[in-house]
């Protein structure tokens, strides 16, 4: 038995391979849609997975680092430490700035980027590099993210003092996707918590003019007093990892109960990023994401059933001839999935191509083409139904008639 | 329709599939769960590394001074500014010495009035001297008449009374002579003491020097010890350096550094360090050494920011890996190594490293074991690998 809908294809296959396309891209469209949610979801992940932590020790009350500020005294780490269960501790900081190139070929560029303090060798270092070295000076080094842009050996440019990149990695964002910057964490406090030049005179001048805190007959107190308002001893988190085969939430209740500090555990800390932080553009782009889907559905429908009354009077003619329907209606629906096939594989390689093109990441999952894949047969199964309809209720007269 | 004219069409529209289902292949292998973990590879090689130290440090005086009254009073005037150059006890300044003077001009007049007191003393001894030569005279005289029995024994005893009297207050007029001396001696002591006071209200320079600050002006009151002016050695000058304590190991006196002057940058100076101070700061978690510069630089300031090298002897040979190899998995630190195609996590026990990233392994690994070193995501025991030459972002 020959095969009507593979005729069909030949006799049109420009029109049909060109369809196939057009749908494909929209797929394409719809699946992007897709990865840019999961990728906005996965940011969220890769910081929690990137900082190496199994509990978040944050000033009480607050939710930080990430959702909330919080400030920390940077001797918490040393009273953590010394906690049954806790195999590591390390300060942290995160501040998000608009980082400079002070030097190299792009002097000049900002970028938005998360700058992370860390102690080398601790929790919240940079795990895997692509590129260069760790830090191995304690001040003026850097390892940044790929996505900055930034070049081995650029000179880039925090506060006041110029950083040389030593190390590139990859994937290690902010939960926002903003690409990280590694200092060493006593130059991030000073980054942090120092005030600009401006701003410091000014408030040596208002210290000086106190006359409770500049007496005359106490040398030395101003200069004392001066230095202590200058020095900054506070970081945003303290990052723990507990011993193999301890319980995250044993180490975490003493930390709240007697240190006075919340703690989170990996659970926790997930639930407030994804749920709380990225949420509401979470909702946003998953609202889109349903209104894409519905119009898609919609237009692949309408095609399947256009092309069908495109060669209404080819189907007159088979009627005419005694076609029995069902070889017309299994021709229209091999047609449709046929186009479903295409559209879907057009549209994968189309997203493939164009995800990392993005400037912020854009996850495509497997899941998400299976089920996109299922999405798409359905759809245009049942768009051929609405075809198949009209072509067999079409009159057999009209192949002859006008 | 004919099957003939049907086959370029056929073979066009097969191609076309074809196409299609290889970059669908391509995608799927490329990315998602089935793709290759991307990773360079480097053998570790035997090797010494010259390991050194880094830290930052401020440019200090090692000899500076605080010039200021021992007294609380008021600063009458002020001779030198600063930038000046002084020379080594050259008046600087100069306290108000209230009522000094004055005091001095009464103790002179004491002085005088003692010394007059001194002559009268004397001549009253004078005096008693005579009367003292005249009753032994006496006395002598009557004893001898008295032995030949022409005076009677009481006219006698009251000569020899006569006698004892006079040479009581000869002996008297002794002691005021002197106490009138000692008067004199007394007074001249704290003349002396007070023109030391009169000279403590100078303020001298204790060595020659650079004035780095004027802090006190004519007529302001100071206390004890509070600084009316600062000096400073400029010969003096060295670099404190605070150097992390978990990368300090090794610091000793002696070893060179090289120092880049925030001024200057590029510019490398030599220095030697001179001190490691014993004690280390325990809230920064700091050492801190003193570097001295082999010669000073022209227009070196103080609290200037320094970085400073320390170079370390280099190690005995052992192998070697770049720091990006090292990875932690739970509690251990090791390193990806390459057996047949698959990676195994090799855990590793490490050495001292340098400034350019090499690190010593000292047990665990072989020289000529392939191990991970850059991967763009993290390596786990079931990742597939392709081995490339590099990932992104290498060096222009």
């Amino acid at each position: 038995m020959i095969s009507l809908a593979g005729r069909d294809i030949l006799h049109a296959w420009g029109k049909f391979v060109l369809t196939g396309i057009g749908l494909g891209l929209l797929i394409g469209v719809t699946l992007t849609m897709a990865g840019v949610y999961r990728g906005m979801v996965d940011d969220a992940r890769a910081l929690l997975d990137n900082s190496g932590a199994d509990l978040w020790v944050v000033q009480q009350d607050t939710q930080g680092p990430y959702a909330e500020a919080s400030s920390l005294r940077d001797d918490v780490v040393r009273s953590v430490r010394g906690l049954a269960g806790v195999a590591r501790a390390a300060n942290v900081t995160y501040l998000t700035m608009q980082v400079r190139a002070s030097g190299g070929h792009a002097a000049g560029r900002e970028v938005r980027a998360m700058i992370v303090g860390f102690e080398p060798g601790q929790p919240g270092a940079p795990g895997y590099l692509v590129a260069g070295r760790h830090v191995t000076r304690s001040h003026y080094e850097a390892v940044v993210d790929v996505r900055t842009g930034f070049t081995l050996g650029q000179r880039i440019r925090i506060r006041r003092h110029d950083y040389t990149v030593v190390g590139l990695t990859q994937r290690m964002v902010s939960s926002g996707g903003d690409p990280m910057v590694f200092i060493p964490l006593k130059d991030a406090q000073e980054a942090q918590f120092l005030k600009d030049n401006d701003a410091i005179l000014n408030d040596r001048a208002r210290t000086a003019a106190n006359p409770a805190l500049n007496r005359p007959g106490v040398p030395g107190l101003l200069e004392a007093i001066q230095a202590s308002q200058a020095a900054n001893h506070n970081v945003n988190t303290v990052l723990v990892q507990v011993q193999p085969g301890v319980a995250a939430d044993s180490v975490a209740a003493p930390i709240r109960r007697w240190k006075h500090l919340e703690a989170y555990t990996r659970a926790q800390m997930e639930e407030i990023l994804v749920a709380k932080l990225i949420a509401t553009s979470a909702k946003q782009i998953g609202m889109f994401l349903v209104i894409l889907a519905i119009v898609s559905a919609a237009i692949v429908a309408f095609i399947i059933y256009t092309m069908t009354l495109g060669k209404i009077r080819e189907i007159a003619v088979l009627k005419l001839i005694g076609t029995r329907n069902r070889t017309i209606a299994g021709m229209i629906l091999q047609q449709a999935l046929g186009l479903g096939l295409i559209g879907f594989i057009v549209g994968k390689v189309a997203a493939t191509f164009w995800a990392p093109i993005f400037p912020k990441y854009v996850l495509l999952e497997v899941n998400d083409a299976l089920l996109g894949l299922a999405a798409v047969m359905v759809i245009c199964a049942l768009a051929s139904t609405l075809a198949i309809r009209a072509a067999l209720s079409v009159d057999p007269a009209a192949a002859i008639g006008g | 329709m004919k099957a003939a004219s049907n086959w370029p069409r056929r073979l066009g529209l097969g191609g076309l599939a074809v196409l299609l289902l290889a970059a669908l292949g391509f995608v799927v292998m490329r990315s998602g769960p089935l793709a290759p973990t991307r990773v360079t590879v480097a053998r570790a090689q035997v090797g010494s590394l010259s390991p050194s130290l880094f830290g930052i440090g401020t440019v200090e005086a090692r000899r500076s001074y605080l010039i200021g009254p021992t007294v609380a009073g008021r600063v009458s005037k002020v001779l030198v500014d600063v930038g000046d150059t002084v020379a080594a006890s050259q008046l600087l300044a100069e306290m108000d010495p209230v009522d000094l003077d004055e005091r001095a001009t009464a103790l002179e007049a004491s002085v005088a009035r003692a010394s007059s007191v001194v002559a009268a003393a004397q001549s009253q001894q004078r005096d008693a001297q005579a009367r003292s030569d005249l009753a032994a005279a006496t006395a002598r005289r009557y004893v001898a008449l008295g032995a030949q029995q022409f005076m009677s024994a009481g006219a006698v005893e009251a000569k020899q009374q006569e006698q004892a009297s006079a040479d009581a207050a000869l002996a008297a007029a002794g002691a005021n002579l002197a106490a009138a001396r000692q008067d004199i001696q007394r007074l001249a002591a704290e003349r002396a003491g007070l023109r030391q006071q009169r000279d403590n209200v100078r303020l001298l320079a204790p060595a020659a020097g650079v004035v780095i600050s004027r802090d006190a002006e004519a007529g302001s009151t100071v206390v004890a010890g509070q600084a009316v002016l600062r000096l400073i050695d400029p010969a003096s000058l060295w670099i404190r350096v605070r150097l992390d304590q978990a990368r300090s190991g090794g610091l000793a006196v002696g070893l060179p550094a090289s120092i880049e002057l925030r001024s200057k940058p590029g510019a490398r100076l030599s220095g030697k360090v001179a001190r490691v101070e014993a004690t280390s700061d325990s809230i920064t978690e700091e050492r801190v050494a003193l570097v001295a510069l082999d010669t000073l630089p022209q227009g070196l300031s103080t609290g200037e920011l320094a970085e400073v090298t320390l170079a370390l002897p280099a190690t005995a040979p052992a192998v070697l890996l770049p720091n990006p190899a090292l990875q932690r998995q739970a509690d251990q630190v090791g390193v990806w190594r390459i057996d047949a195609g698959k990676p195994v996590f090799t855990p590793v026990r490490t050495g001292q490293t340098s400034l350019d990233g090499q690190v010593q392994v000292l047990d665990g690994l072989r020289a000529g074991d392939a191990v991970v070193v850059y991967s763009e995501k993290a390596v786990t025991a079931g990742s597939r690998l392709q081995i490339v030459d590099r990932l992104a972002g290498s060096p222009p």
